[in-house]
């Protein structure tokens, strides 16, 4: 029998697709290319290479951004995690940085820092860094409290407790952070394309906008969100080898 | 019958404990003995403190005055004359049976074959033999509780503390382990310490039974069953002795309970 | 954090860090970072300004009729998928991939569909909100005890009061914790839409403030946005308290 989630997948998947198709020859606006259309211009632009490039130049930023995230954002949420008086320091800032609109600092880092690689990294980790700062915090408060004391019973040090017990408990959920901060840094990588300076995928997006090439307009946008997805699937086959047994939640009932 | 122990037989000694949680008096004054080789009960009314003072046993919790004697050493801390079986169970749902078996010796710095070697020992022991590399959500509520104790057996300490082990595990599965747990004391020669709210089990389990009660907690009365435990496990439960100790613990608890 | 055996409030450090703000900005340090105080001021200066209360009408709006749209469609949308396993089956690999896709980068397609104004605002805004509404309502309903739902049938429930009587109020809790999510990433949909969309509300003051160098201004307003979200997000978070013990299973 064939498999059901993913012949509803495909099912779906085709159903959407169609819709659009049909939408795109009706057509329901003049800015709006069939489907197929649009495809083939994202074909088009595979084979002439210029995908490419602009994914050379749109990921360098997200690249350098999502690591010093990670890096820092882990670095930063362990700590809080373990450490009252630091959460009491430092959580604060990170929960402003989570509920402000700091899209709107764009202006001002384009002043400081001008219109080059640096204001959009930092567009990126602003974006990205909160939300793996607060998972990993709240990931290390939850490590159920019996598996600690277990660890305490047999005599294990303050260093084996953090490696052998609080990280990999943390881990499904730091790596919830971290999917939900790559997520984030890509919106802030194509938004500082779009208000920085046009480059990469942002500027295929504006550019064939202004000379009304619709079609090449959604087969980059369609090319940017199918990597986000591609590229978070990867991240969670990546925690599933990591810590094979943790993704079946925990056994403590 | 059995008699007064003597003082050198005691392997567990508790010593005037207190311990309060904010206002609430969990433990006052307690002063108990656990007697070398033998399985004592902590049983009471939820809230009696009995969970309190098993932790306090292994070091978990500290108690505000008092002294705990293991082997005539004081207890500052955890400390590998002593093992733990938890309520629920606190397995690592990342790692194997074997691993999870092993956990107590790998903190101990012993080498992964040698460790292993160990493990694979006490889970044929426990009856999990073919289930080394399972991980704990594939197995049963009883197997995992297996896999706990199995991990406190495999670090050979002299004492192990159990908080109600077999709490979370269904009643035929539990008549099984108490069964067995009753081999494991006459064969491991160890002192086990043994927290439970059920008074059929504290009976049938036990060499000595300590009836704690609450507000504020104290030792009520020491029931030491003299003679049916000698009489095969088919035997207990219809023994006239069984009988009348359990209804005279539930006599006296029955005023206790909400 | 405790001091002297009083439990610090939660976010009571941020007044060290306003005050280390003040210190900077004192200091002239850097142009960007005037002090908090001149921040606070031009801030209750600039509030009853006609400028001010324009853009927060035309920024609350945009963000109002976002939320609205993305609360009607999304909590339902949730609700179904919860119940129906053809409907889950059919739509969530789509909620999972907009919920993570870059959403910016539909602001372009948006643009020309619906042109450059509060409309295209409207619906960037209920996009960044609604994936995390129809998901936590769909965990809402899936999380609900299995032996409440055999309740209501046993005691002979139309399906159409055990979706008002049972599903709607087990799932509470989590619905609302989807809410206070979706709130938030309006906020950031919002800004994000009038600064790329329509320099419109809120984010035409940020373009005019900083085109400007009025820096005390521009901080004055992230301030006001900030406070307005956190007031919102915490009062979300209140009722999800108020309402946590709908969800528990005995």
């Amino acid at each position: 029998m064939i498999d059901r989630s993913l012949t509803l997948k495909l099912l779906s998947a085709a159903v959407v697709f169609g819709a659009w198709e049909i939408a795109g020859r009706v057509p329901i606006s003049y800015a709006f290319p069939t489907f197929l259309e649009s495809m083939s211009a994202l074909a088009r632009m595979t084979f002439d290479g210029s995908i490419f490039v602009a994914y050379g130049q749109t990921l360098s930023p997200l690249a350098i951004g999502v690591a010093i995230s990670a890096v820092v954002g882990i670095g930063m949420g362990l700590w809080i995690g373990l450490s009252a008086r630091f959460e009491w320091l430092f959580a604060p800032i990170f929960v402003v940085m989570q509920t402000a609109p700091l899209a709107a600092l764009i202006p001002i880092l384009v002043m400081v820092y001008g219109i080059g690689l640096t204001s959009k990294v930092f567009v990126v980790c602003i974006m990205a860094m909160p939300v793996i700062v607060l998972n990993t915090a709240a990931a290390v408060r939850n490590t159920p409290a019996s598996l600690k004391e277990m660890a305490t019973s047999y005599l294990a040090r303050d260093h084996e407790i953090l490696w052998k017990i609080i990280l990999p408990a943390a881990s499904p959920m730091i790596f919830a952070g971290l999917r939900l901060g790559v997520s984030a840094g890509f919106i802030g990588a194509i938004l500082s394309e779009l208000k920085i300076t046009p480059t990469g995928v942002g500027d295929i997006i504006t550019f064939s906008r202004s000379i009304a090439d619709y079609p090449s307009m959604y087969a980059a946008i369609f090319s940017i969100i199918l990597l986000a997805v591609l590229f978070l699937n990867l991240l969670g086959t990546l925690e599933n080898i990591l810590f094979k047994g943790n993704n079946r939640g925990y056994v403590t009932d | 019958m059995r008699h007064a122990v003597p003082a050198d037989d005691i392997a567990v000694s508790v010593r005037n404990v207190s311990k309060t949680y904010g206002d609430v008096q969990a433990l006052k004054d307690l002063t108990l003995d656990f007697p070398r080789g033998q399985l004592t009960s902590l049983l009471g009314p939820s809230g009696c403190g009995k969970t309190t003072l098993l932790k306090i046993i292994a070091g978990l919790l500290p108690a505000n005055s008092g002294q705990i004697l293991v082997n005539g050493q004081t207890v500052a801390g955890p400390g590998p004359d002593r093992a733990f079986v938890f309520q629920d169970f606190a397995l690592l749902p990342w790692a194997t049976v074997i691993r999870n078996v092993a956990f107590g010796l790998e903190l101990r710095g012993l080498a992964r074959s040698e460790r292993e070697a160990i493990a694979e020992k006490y889970i044929r022991e426990v009856g999990l033999a073919g289930f080394e590399q399972k991980y704990p959500h594939q197995l049963s509520g009883g197997m995992r509780q297996r896999v706990g104790l199995a991990r406190a057996l495999s670090v050979n300490a002299q004492v192990l503390l159990l908080d109600e082990p077999f709490s979370a595990v269904d009643e035929q599965t539990r008549r099984k382990f108490q069964e067995d747990l009753l081999e494991l004391v006459k064969h491991e020669k160890k002192t086990f310490i043994f927290v439970t709210h059920s008074i059929e089990e504290a009976v049938y389990v036990s060499d000595q039974i300590a009836i704690l009660l609450p507000r504020p907690s104290r030792v009520h009365e020491i029931i030491r069953p003299s003679n049916f435990r000698d009489k095969g496990v088919d035997n207990i439960r219809r023994d006239p002795e069984y009988l009348d100790i359990v209804d005279g613990i539930w006599a006296s608890l029955r005023s206790y309970v909400e | 954090m405790t001091l002297f055996g009083y439990k610090l409030p939660a976010l009571s450090s941020l007044i060290l860090w306003a005050l280390l703000w003040e210190f900077v900005g004192q200091a002239e340090l850097t142009f960007f970072v005037p002090p908090f105080s001149e921040v606070l001021l031009t801030l209750f200066g600039m509030l009853p300004t006609p400028s001010f209360l324009n853009a927060l009408a035309t920024t609350a709006w945009a963000f109002s009729m976002g939320v609205f749209f993305a609360l009607v469609i999304g909590i339902p949308v949730g609700i179904l998928m919860g119940k129906s396993r053809i409907v889950d089956e059919l739509l969530l690999p789509w909620v999972n991939i907009f919920i993570s896709a870059p959403l910016t980068a539909l602001v372009p397609v948006l643009m020309v569909l619906f042109g450059f104004g509060t409309r295209t605002v409207i619906i960037t805004t209920s996009l960044f909100a609604i994936w995390i509404i129809i998901l936590n309502a769909r965990t809402g309903v899936k999380q609900i005890n299995r032996s409440l739902v055999e309740m209501a049938h046993c005691f002979g429930a139309s399906p159409l009061d055990a979706f008002f009587k049972v599903y709607f109020w087990a799932a509470l809790p989590e619905i609302l914790g989807g809410v206070r999510i979706g709130v938030i990433r309006a906020v950031k949909g919002v800004i994000i839409g009038q600064l790329l969309i329509s320099i419109v509300g809120f984010g035409a003051l940020f373009e005019l403030y900083s085109s400007k160098f009025l820096m005390a201004e521009f901080w004055a307003v992230l301030v006001v946005l900030f406070g307005l979200a956190f007031t919102l997000s915490e009062f979300l978070a209140y009722l999800e308290r108020k309402v946590a013990y709908y969800a528990t299973t005995r």
